[in-house]
């Protein structure tokens, strides 16, 4: 006989997986229609009501290209590069739970949480994962053989090694605060209070969630800080060279990165399931909805600021961002241990 | 117990085969990245040891943060694929006996560790071994603080030198460290 909850399991996997990659369609068609009310245009109006399947087309489209190779690229690695920024960008996620413990209406013996792994080293789980993700960029620059590509991949590694740092640093006053580092942990330690809002970690982290955003961005290399792929100077940056399904793939983990910080920004300082009104076992609603206006701002954001210069942007990153981090967690630590926040 | 059993041969295979093609094939940026799989099989055997936060520490410090180094020196220096040296000397008596001699050497080794590791206990007797992130934190910074400041400061010491260094060349040539 196997164990019901085994087969839970596995189902919140199957379907964590799809969450994803439809999230992936959704923030293409968010995307399309945002930057076009911004800009006074309507969007995607065609392919079905309100241009909702257009995700759809777009994916087609990219299937039907023809998947180019140029002549000169390490082909080993050509294809690797893309696979592990999609892999590195779904295996971040594993730790993020999306919801409080259920047993599925009574279906299961035992409360199971809404999560694919509760692992008691998450936060550092989710810094490993990203670290690996510049690999597949960096990778992706250099087996291209192309200087654009390259410089790209250059660009993006120095821009993300330098913003990890922050990211970091925002995250560990988050788990000085908590005292745990299991993010659902994390999340169950926010709530309660006046209207399940009140613990939340931003009122006592706003500096740290300004920092956890601002280094997030850079990381998933978003507008203002999408240099990787700065169109005037790079062509396209690190996939330059790629076409075809091996381009989607890179574009996937974008949207799926973007996502995962969303969903860990959201968990860390915006007290995930916990909200006013709905009951414990709805708590997912909450969570999408936050996650759902992140994701929102993200491309608000990429709409409204202009890029930064890249010196303007290391400059920023450690001259300001790194040392106000520092800050925030010596403060943070010092109101834990002498106030008992 | 069975399925940890098949995830140990899964994880030492990788690791074991990762590492043993680091040497035998000649691409030097195919070597960086298979030394990361040899890493990740590595973090792999960790957990199964119960042991995450190594397991994240070695992904996080040496598949990320070290190896990104490696993969950039190597790219930027642009090394050429290792070709095979064929000549006379090292192909002569003399240099296959000395090689013979130390694989000996080192094979005897391995075979001694490996019947020795049996009666080594996990840690120092009367300890009992920390494995969650308090319990490592409470040693390091509590029983072993001392030892910690120091490499802190030998590692400060050694990236001032690093800057210093590389900022003299730049400055004679007319150029800050900026320029």
């Amino acid at each position: 006989m196997i164990n019901p909850v085994a087969i839970a399991q596995i189902v919140i996997l199957l379907f964590v997986f799809v969450m994803l990659l439809s999230s992936a369609a959704g923030m293409v068609y968010m995307e399309r229609k945002v930057a076009a009310r911004i800009q006074q245009r309507m969007g995607p109006t065609l392919v079905g009501p309100y241009g909702l399947l257009q995700p759809l087309a777009d994916i087609i489209k990219l299937a039907m290209k023809e998947d180019v190779r140029p002549k000169a690229a390490d082909p080993i690695l050509f294809a690797l590069a893309p696979i592990i920024s999609a892999a590195t960008a779904f295996t971040a996620f594993a730790v993020v739970p999306f919801g409080a413990e259920t047993t599925f209406f009574g279906l299961l013996d035992q409360p199971v949480p809404l999560q694919v792994a509760d692992v008691n080293v998450a936060i550092l789980w989710v810094f490993a994962v990203t670290s690996m993700g510049v690999y597949g960029i960096v990778l992706a620059g250099w087996s291209s053989n192309s200087k654009y590509s390259l410089l790209g991949a250059l660009r993006s590694s120095a821009q993300m090694i330098s913003y990890e740092l922050s990211y970091g640093m925002a995250l560990a006053a988050v788990l000085v605060l908590a005292g745990t580092m299991s993010i659902r942990g994390i999340v169950e330690a926010q709530s309660g209070g006046l209207l399940d809002v009140s613990r939340w970690f931003l009122w006592i982290q706003p500096i740290g969630f300004f920092i956890f955003m601002t280094a997030g961005v850079a990381e998933t290399n978003r507008a203002p800080f999408d240099f990787p792929e700065a169109e005037q100077e790079l062509v396209a940056g690190y996939h330059t060279e790629y076409s075809s399904m091996s381009f989607a793939m890179f574009f996937l983990a974008e949207y799926i990165n973007m996502v995962t910080v969303s969903a860990i920004a959201t968990s860390l300082y915006l007290g995930g399931w916990n909200g006013p009104i709905l009951p414990d076992w709805l708590g997912w609603i909450w969570f999408l909805a936050k996650v759902g206006f992140l994701l929102f701002f993200y491309v608000w954001m990429r709409w409204t600021l202009p890029r930064y210069r890249y010196d303007q942007l290391m400059a920023f990153g450690w001259k300001f961002l790194l040392p106000l981090s520092v800050v925030n967690l010596l403060a943070t630590a010092a109101g834990v241990l002498y106030f008992g926040l | 117990m069975g399925f940890n059993l098949i995830l140990f041969y899964v994880f030492a295979a990788i690791a074991v085969g990762t590492t043993l093609l680091v040497v035998v094939q000649s691409n030097p940026v195919h070597s960086v990245l298979l030394l990361i799989g040899s890493f990740i099989g590595l973090a792999g055997l960790y957990v199964l040891l119960e042991a995450p936060f190594v397991a994240v520490i070695q992904i996080i410090v040496y598949a990320g943060a070290i190896m990104v180094l490696f993969l950039f020196v190597v790219m930027l220096l642009n090394a050429p694929r290792e070709e095979i040296v064929r000549s006379s000397m090292l192909e002569s008596g003399a240099t296959r006996a000395v090689g013979g001699l130390l694989a000996l050497a080192f094979a005897a080794e391995l075979a001694w560790a490996l019947t020795r590791s049996r009666t080594l206990a996990m840690s120092r007797a009367g300890e009992t071994p920390a494995f969650s992130v308090p319990q490592i934190g409470q040693r390091i910074f509590q029983e072993y603080g001392f030892a910690f400041e120091a490499t802190s400061i030998l590692i400060l010491v050694a990236m001032v030198g690093a800057i210093t260094l590389a900022g003299r060349n730049l400055s004679k040539n007319g150029q800050g460290p900026n320029g």
